[in-house]
């Protein structure tokens, strides 16, 4: 028996970057608005770094990939075909739980690729249409950072950044020898009391989310104001598809409760928020004879044009100790070779990611994995040569759609409730990986400046952090895009889609910055065009 | 997954081979009884792989331990991890290394400003953030 609730003026699937950022800037609208999130309010002192066994929990309730973290509210993930792996939280605030607060922009070039570089599309909006959003997005999330970088445009980041330490003077050193750009990294990691939050005491764990709450994550940003303004949360409800009636419109949602009960939450506007993978999963779950191929999909292209972000790391050791796991991972950023460069043989770029260490246990870890640490007689000697003498950048590779790089459904594959599971097919294009090795060299050399040895990098790990882009993509063409210029379907004229698939292109960043300032802004679109919205 | 006695005496063995005693460092062996105890509770998750491993090297010789770990394979990567998860949280070991024994929360540490005057050269670089139009 499926249980009836009150229709919704508008009901938002997905509680995380993209969802809440939508729901607190349409709740001025005292429209009467719902948000489904399959996950429960986390709380911090069940964050690992309140306890002893902080590094192990990364790799067990707190791991970035669901398959391996399988808790209640993760769904399965079928990414046996993919050399990059799905990374994601589900709980209210989502991906903001468990992400490294690392928070640059896109650049305006990324908006252009087709104009600027003759490959992919241009995106339908530019950089600077996002640019109030962005700004607004950093005031809300409360940005640390540090203006006037001459490698990105202009941005006023409200708190100062967080501190260089021993690792970042390093990494500076080698750059200036190198005579390479650098700049410490805009991240979400409050550095003063920030709106509530405490700042950040260094407990060196930011991704599996944060026991002081400095680190941003949008269950205590976005979420505490949307519902003080009359938002309506409703954690532990796991949409299975949307409903649509004879004449093509969105009716709502049919979810499960945590009990596995069967509910319909009717709506007059459905805004999808559950990332590259939940959001094409959702649709192609939502088959009617009206929508044979799933829903918004006349296009053919939901689910296509997966974009994950191939992010080799470089790691050595230098004589010297560092800051080890005390501080945020997040360090400092370089933009050298973010843009394209005719005399390099790809298009397009990369932004270096430099680390701070990590705790004793993982330093072992990745020291084993790297081969630098043996098992055996000599394991004391080396481990203390390498502990907290470790360095590690990462290289976040601008990633063009392909089509073949998609989620389908798994035929086999489905989750606690029944829903069938997405299923990953991803490779990485020729482009990328001359990319790929381009970086890895860049960042060898910048390894060596800094007197590190035992250089070491993986081709076959990348999965640093598989971010989730393009699968519903924006465009103002419907036989070539999922939703319009301003996120609205092309063909379910209710129904929107605010997170990381409208991406066209995915930069060489982590997106979560660029995901929030999007929903923001098609947020503001619907507010604008409410009078005609379904026009 | 509480293993068997049989499982229980190779994991000591293996454990004890993989990170051996070292009494003038001050470092336990992995295969001292509280950190088998405490990697025994941390299976969880890695029970496939830690009965993989166990299975192939009960009786085995040293080398034929230290073989089997360096395979690139996910069971020798899982079962390493959880034995340096649970060494290297032990309070001895942490001592013995100068780490404090203790969860970062809610005493956190101190983070040097660092030399911010290495900022000074990339402040003076013009723009190069290409223009989209």
């Amino acid at each position: 028996m499926t249980t009836q609730h009150d229709k919704v003026d508008v009901l938002i699937v997905g509680s995380g970057a993209s969802g809440a950022a939508a729901a607190w800037s349409l709740a001025e609208t005292r429209m009467r608005i719902l948000c489904l999130e399959q996950g429960d309010w986390m709380k911090s002192d069940q964050f690992p770094s309140n306890g002893r066994d902080w590094e192990a929990r990364r790799h067990g309730d707190f791991d970035i990939l669901p398959n391996r973290r399988a808790r209640a509210a993760d769904y399965p993930v079928n990414d046996d075909n993919s050399l990059m792996k799905v990374a994601n939280f589900n709980a209210v605030g989502g991906g903001t739980v468990m992400y490294t607060a690392h928070w640059p922009r896109l650049h305006p070039s990324d908006f252009k690729v087709k104009s600027l570089d003759n490959v992919a599309d241009d995106w339908p909006i530019d950089y600077w249409t996002l640019e109030k959003f962005y700004e607004e997005n950093d005031r809300m999330m409360g940005v640390s950072g540090l203006a006037g970088d001459p490698g990105v445009p202009p941005r006023h980041p409200p708190m100062p950044p967080i501190p260089l330490g021993k690792t970042g003077s390093l990494y500076g050193r080698a750059m200036n020898d190198l005579g390479w750009h650098w700049w410490p990294s805009d991240t979400t990691v409050a550095t003063t009391e920030y709106e509530g939050r405490a700042a950040c005491i260094n407990l060196g764990h930011c991704t599996p989310g944060c026991a002081q709450g400095a680190k941003a994550s949008t269950d205590i940003t976005y979420w505490p104001l949307a519902i003080r303004a009359g938002v309506e949360l409703r954690p532990n409800s796991r949409v299975r598809e949307i409903a649509t009636g004879p004449d093509g419109m969105a009716t709502g949602a049919i979810y499960y409760d945590a009990d596995g009960r069967e509910h319909f939450q009717p709506a007059e506007v459905v805004i999808l928020a559950c990332n590259g993978v939940g959001t094409p999963r959702l649709l192609l779950n939502s088959v009617s004879d009206k929508f044979p191929n799933g829903l918004a999909n006349s296009s053919g292209l939901v689910g296509k044009n997966l974009m994950m972000h191939p992010w080799p790391v470089i790691s050595g050791y230098v004589q010297q100790p560092l800051d080890g796991g005390r501080g945020p991972i997040t360090s400092i950023w370089s933009k050298q070779f973010y843009e394209t460069d005719p005399a390099r043989d790809f298009v397009r770029g990369y932004m270096l990611q430099f680390n701070r260490g990590t705790g004793p246990a993982s330093q072992a870890i990745l020291s084993v994995g790297a081969g630098q640490l043996p098992w055996g007689r000599d394991h004391h000697k080396t481990y203390r040569e390498l502990l907290d003498h470790r360095v590690a950048i990462g290289v976040a590779c601008d990633d063009l759609p392909e089509e073949h790089n998609q989620v389908t459904l798994d035929p086999v594959l489905k989750d606690s409730n029944g829903i069938p599971a997405p299923k990953i097919d991803y490779t990485i294009s020729e482009n990328t990986r001359r990319m790929m090795e381009h970086g890895i060299a860049r960042a060898e050399e910048i390894l060596n400046a800094a007197g590190a040895t035992r250089i070491h990098c993986s081709r076959t790990v990348l999965n640093y952090p598989g971010h989730l882009l393009g699968t519903a993509r924006m465009g103002t063409d419907p036989a070539r895009s999922v939703v319009n210029e301003w996120g609205r379907s092309h063909d379910v004229k209710n129904l929107f889609i605010v997170d990381g698939s409208v991406f066209v292109t995915g930069g060489g960043v982590n997106p979560t910055s660029t995901i929030q300032a999007t929903a923001l802004y098609i947020a503001d679109q619907m507010k604008q065009r409410l009078a005609n919205l379904f026009d | 997954m509480s293993l068997s006695e049989t499982d229980r005496r190779t994991l000591a063995a293996v454990a004890a081979i993989l990170i051996p005693a070292d009494s003038a460092l001050g470092m336990p062996s992995a295969g001292d009884p509280a950190i088998l105890a405490d990697i025994e509770r941390s299976i969880g998750r890695d029970g496939a792989a830690v009965a993989e491993i166990l299975t192939g090297l009960g009786g085995a010789n040293e080398a034929t331990i230290l073989d089997r770990m360096a395979e690139p394979d996910t069971a020798a990567r899982l079962f390493g991890r959880l034995v340096l998860g649970a060494y290297y949280r032990d309070d001895r070991v942490l001592a013995a290394l100068g780490h404090e024994a203790r969860a970062p929360f809610p005493k956190g540490y101190v983070l040097d400003q660092g030399d911010w005057s290495l900022l000074d050269p990339v402040k003076q670089r013009p723009i190069f953030w290409r223009k989209d139009a």
